[in-house]
């Protein structure tokens, strides 16, 4: 299966540069000849829309329509996947193509949003539905073309066959009659148990593609007449921009024009590099404001202040914890604490625009293209019918390019300034420096345990900087952010008598949505408390999650299986010591073991990290596995090594030389050993990230009696090899 | 003017000398396969070859190469078909695929270097940056394009 199999290439189908050794570059967006679908807008396939989803072709090439972005995750290859399963069509002659956020104005294709690891759990239903019936349509206008009843055709591999005369007819010559039939108003999906394609490992639609370097990433976009611009963005959160002085840089090679925003200054020339270099040459002056002295010794007691005050939101509250910790045979109390991150994509922001009279076209790399056209229409002042979004190939998201369209406002405002398509690419160091961060947060735990060791009294508070407060003010219930309290106010341990609270202590840093958001931290506060339980009551840690979990079935079974496939009870190699932890997220069961050794000197070795999950069902095994792979590095990455820290109001790290990030040399062997029961829907992008800083702690406390309280490891003497 | 030797052909170039490499290949010459990521080489999504050898072109002045010769990712093999392109898309290594040009040159190099590299030569030579965290199927990669050559 290719991507662009026979040439013709639809605007929506990843853009692909037909650059040539030597020189010489070109979108890959012309428009097809031929007659587009009828009712879509400019550009789409050619061929017979036999609904939204899906475009056949009369050479029974299938074009299904993907509303989520590809970032690496596999979106592209699964969620036409989940199509085919019940369109039962040639999956040789399937490729993807986005769906257009313009046609998407009616929600007729549903969210565009591409995070939480929502892609497929939250679109399979209507995917295969969709599949259905637009099988039932072609099936219907088969039968009436022959003048048989429908009951006598099956469907397979895009032939339809009358049964009782053998004769047959491709989904390619009967797709144009289907297109004009009325869609089925009820259609019965498979069981589980009858998928052919769902939970058979797929190749990915994009691999040949991107051996060749041939997606164009955002980064790469080259739309005739552009112009290049680069930006420089208060370095103080909140700080404004005062003034610049234009004539010193005026007269620089290739300088066309400078765009003043509120917070920013951008320069446009012809050339990245000329931009660049005029913006590092301009003199700025910033209106640093209110924030001009904050640092983390502040944002620290602000957060401790959240630990110790009388008041917070109360998240749950079952038994009486208060009771239960009074008569317990020991307590343990500890706090913990995780730091701002940032996403440091691979592919820095980046937006390119155009501003026409009657039109708005950008191209971006971005989670959600519904997103990126409502922030380019407010931008430019339009209606957002005139605005028209590609979505590129995106360079990492991480959650980065999603609820944060800061880039394409910036890219609109410029290229409305400068009446020329733009693109507006920023420095590693902007990005570093102007990220959305994973928010700071701390814990503090309080645990009684009876005379068996069994935890009978859990008390978590927890404060820190809500997202939601600052993105979706709405959702924030009496002083409660559901995403902060993830994996901590629903917990799967059976505690006789628990209470969690929240104290919110917002900063002037901006934050967002990090791979797992506030799973990374609460996982790893919750799982090494529960090892700090477990070692207290004499327990095994292992053991005493397996008590915990009795009732549970389904997370036991994952307990299990991580702790079978790693061995969990017998002796690991000389020198390397295990630790665990569990942690379920986005409807998924995870349970990690990591194996690690310390040396004397405060080396740390990773040496390998196994991962049982259930996300109910798996779609493609092998993407599975690539997600978890991912997941744990981008976790075992901030453990080891990273923090964002604020001096004077702005970031301190610029770059990944102070913002280090684990290579090759490092990596850990990952075992990912899927155990899908069925019956729900889980996520997969990010639900291997949360268990692998406890994992990895919990077993640095096996090795060495130091218990990890706080990330990164490297501010504990670590240093990883 | 500058007399660059892009991919076999010898070509002039309007940029000025202190140019870095990575940006004359992407604006001036549209190879857009050569990825920016830190500008100071650190992650080498920018790699190319410099006479054979891996090089971070974000950090070369265009103007310290004009006698040199630069292969890129478009000019490494004519239809994907280099034995590292090959292994890369059987292990189906890339994931969001930015830094994979800079990771597939860099492995060339090395297999140039040492036809069967060892896992300590690839961790040596392989100093990458992956943020979707491939590692682990390119060593696979590699060693299969060792098979290959």
């Amino acid at each position: 299966m290719t991507l662009l199999a026979n040439g013709t290439i639809s605007r929506r189908l990843f853009l692909v540069s037909s650059a040539v050794a030597g020189g010489g570059l070109m979108l890959g967006v012309g428009i097809p000849d031929g007659a587009r679908a009828a009712g879509d807008s400019e550009g789409a396939a050619v061929g017979a829309k036999v609904n939204n989803w899906i475009i056949i072709q009369p050479d029974n090439t299938i074009i299904v329509r993907i509303a989520r972005s590809e970032m690496g995750q596999g979106s592209f290859t699964a969620l036409p996947m989940l199509v085919c399963e019940e369109l039962e069509c040639d999956w040789s002659k399937v490729k993807g193509e986005y769906a257009s956020a313009t046609d998407n104005l009616d929600n007729s294709f549903g969210s565009m949003s591409t995070g939480g690891s929502r892609a497929i759990r939250d679109s399979q239903e209507m995917l295969r539905k969709a599949g259905a019936s637009a099988r039932e349509m072609l099936l219907a206008a088969a039968a009436q073309k022959w003048g048989v009843p429908r009951a006598e055709l099956t469907a397979a591999n895009s032939v339809i066959t009358h049964i009782p005369t053998g004769r047959t007819m491709t989904y390619g010559e009967i797709a144009a009659a289907a297109a004009k039939l009325a869609p089925p108003t009820e259609v019965k999906l498979k069981d589980p148990s009858e998928w052919k394609l769902v939970g058979k490992a797929q190749a990915r639609f994009d691999t040949a593609d991107k051996v060749m370097a041939k997606p164009v990433y955002g980064i790469d976009v080259r739309v005739p007449g552009m112009l290049y611009a680069t930006i420089a963005q208060c370095p103080v959160f909140g700080g404004k921009l005062e003034r610049y002085d234009e004539a010193k840089i005026k007269m620089m090679p290739g300088v066309r024009q400078v765009v003043p925003m509120s917070d920013a200054v951008a320069v446009v020339g012809d050339s990245y590099w000329q931009a660049r270099q005029a913006l590092a040459a301009l003199p700025i002056t910033w209106d640093e404001g209110a924030n001009a002295k904050l640092d983390d010794a502040a944002i620290q007691e602000m957060l401790r202040g959240g630990l110790a005050a009388a008041d917070a939101a109360v998240a749950a509250n079952e038994g009486d914890t208060k009771a239960a910790l009074s008569k317990a045979a020991k307590v343990v109390e500890a706090e913990y604490s995780a730091p701002f991150l940032a996403h440091a994509t691979m592919e820095p922001m980046n937006c390119t625009a155009h501003v026409m009279p009657d039109k708005v076209e950008v191209w971006a790399p971005s989670q959600n293209a519904q997103a990126t056209l409502a922030e380019a229409a407010k931008a430019a002042g339009v209606d957002p019918k005139k605005v028209e979004v590609h979505i590129t190939m995106l360079g990492g998201g991480f959650g980065r390019r999603g609820a944060f369209q800061d880039f394409v406002r910036q890219a609109v405002t410029i290229a409305k300034a400068v009446d020329k398509p733009v693109k507006l690419l920023w420095s590693r160091e902007e990005d570093m420096h102007h990220d959305f961060y994973r928010p700071v947060s701390m814990a503090k735990f309080t645990a009684g345990l009876d005379a068996s060791g069994m935890p009978i009294a859990w008390q978590t508070r927890v404060a820190g900087q809500s997202i939601l407060a600052a993105v979706r003010p709405n959702e924030v219930k009496n002083g409660l952010d559901k995403n902060f309290l993830e994996g901590l106010a629903e917990i799967p341990y059976a505690f006789p008598n628990r209470f969690v609270d929240y104290a919110m202590r917002n900063t002037p840093v901006p934050v967002g949505f990090w791979r797992s958001v506030n799973n990374s931290q609460n996982a790893f506060y919750k799982e090494s408390f529960l090892d700090e339980v477990a070692i207290a009551g004499g327990q095994d840690p292992y053991e005493l999650r397996r008590k915990l979990l009795q009732d549970r079935p389904k997370q036991l079974a994952v307990l299990e299986a991580a702790a079978k496939q790693a061995g969990w009870g017998t002796p690991p190699p000389a020198g390397v010591f295990r630790g665990i932890a569990y942690h379920d997220s986005y409807g998924s069961l995870v349970c990690e073991v990591a194996e690690v050794s310390v040396s004397d000197r405060n080396y740390i070795k990773v040496h390998r990290i196994v991962c049982a999950v259930d996300p109910g069902y798996v779609v493609n095994p092998d993407t599975v596995v690539t997600q978890i792979e991912g997941a744990i590095v981008y976790g075992l990455t901030a453990a080891l090594y990273d923090k964002i820290t604020i001096k004077n109001g702005r970031v301190e790290q610029s770059n990944f030389d102070d913002y280090p990030m684990l290579r090759l040399r490092s990596m850990p062997k990952i075992e990912v050993v899927q155990v899908p029961s069925g019956g729900f829907w889980g996520g997969i992008g990010e639900v291997g990230l949360p268990p692998v800083a406890p994992a990895v702690c919990n077993a640095i406390f096996a090795a060495t009696g130091k218990r990890i309280r706080s990330l990164p490891l490297k501010d504990h003497g670590f240093t990883a090899v | 003017m500058l007399r660059l030797d892009i991919n076999g052909r010898e070509q002039e170039v309007d940029a000025d000398p202190d140019t870095p490499l990575l940006w004359v290949l992407r604006d001036t010459l549209g190879l857009t396969g050569t990825k920016y990521g830190c500008g100071i080489a650190q992650c080498g999504a920018c790699t190319v070859h410099l006479d054979g050898a891996a090089v971070r072109s974000c950090s070369v002045p265009a103007g310290a190469v004009a006698a040199r010769k630069i292969v890129t990712i478009e000019g490494l093999s004519a239809e994907g078909n280099h034995p590292v392109q090959k292994a890369w898309l059987e292990v189906e290594v890339p994931q969001c695929g930015y830094c994979q040009v800079g990771m597939m040159m860099a492995a060339a190099a090395l297999l140039k270097q040492k036809p069967k590299p060892s896992d300590g030569d690839i961790d040596d030579a392989i100093t990458n940056i992956c943020r979707c965290g491939t590692y682990t199927r390119i060593r696979e990669a590699i060693h299969l394009a060792a098979t290959k050559a």
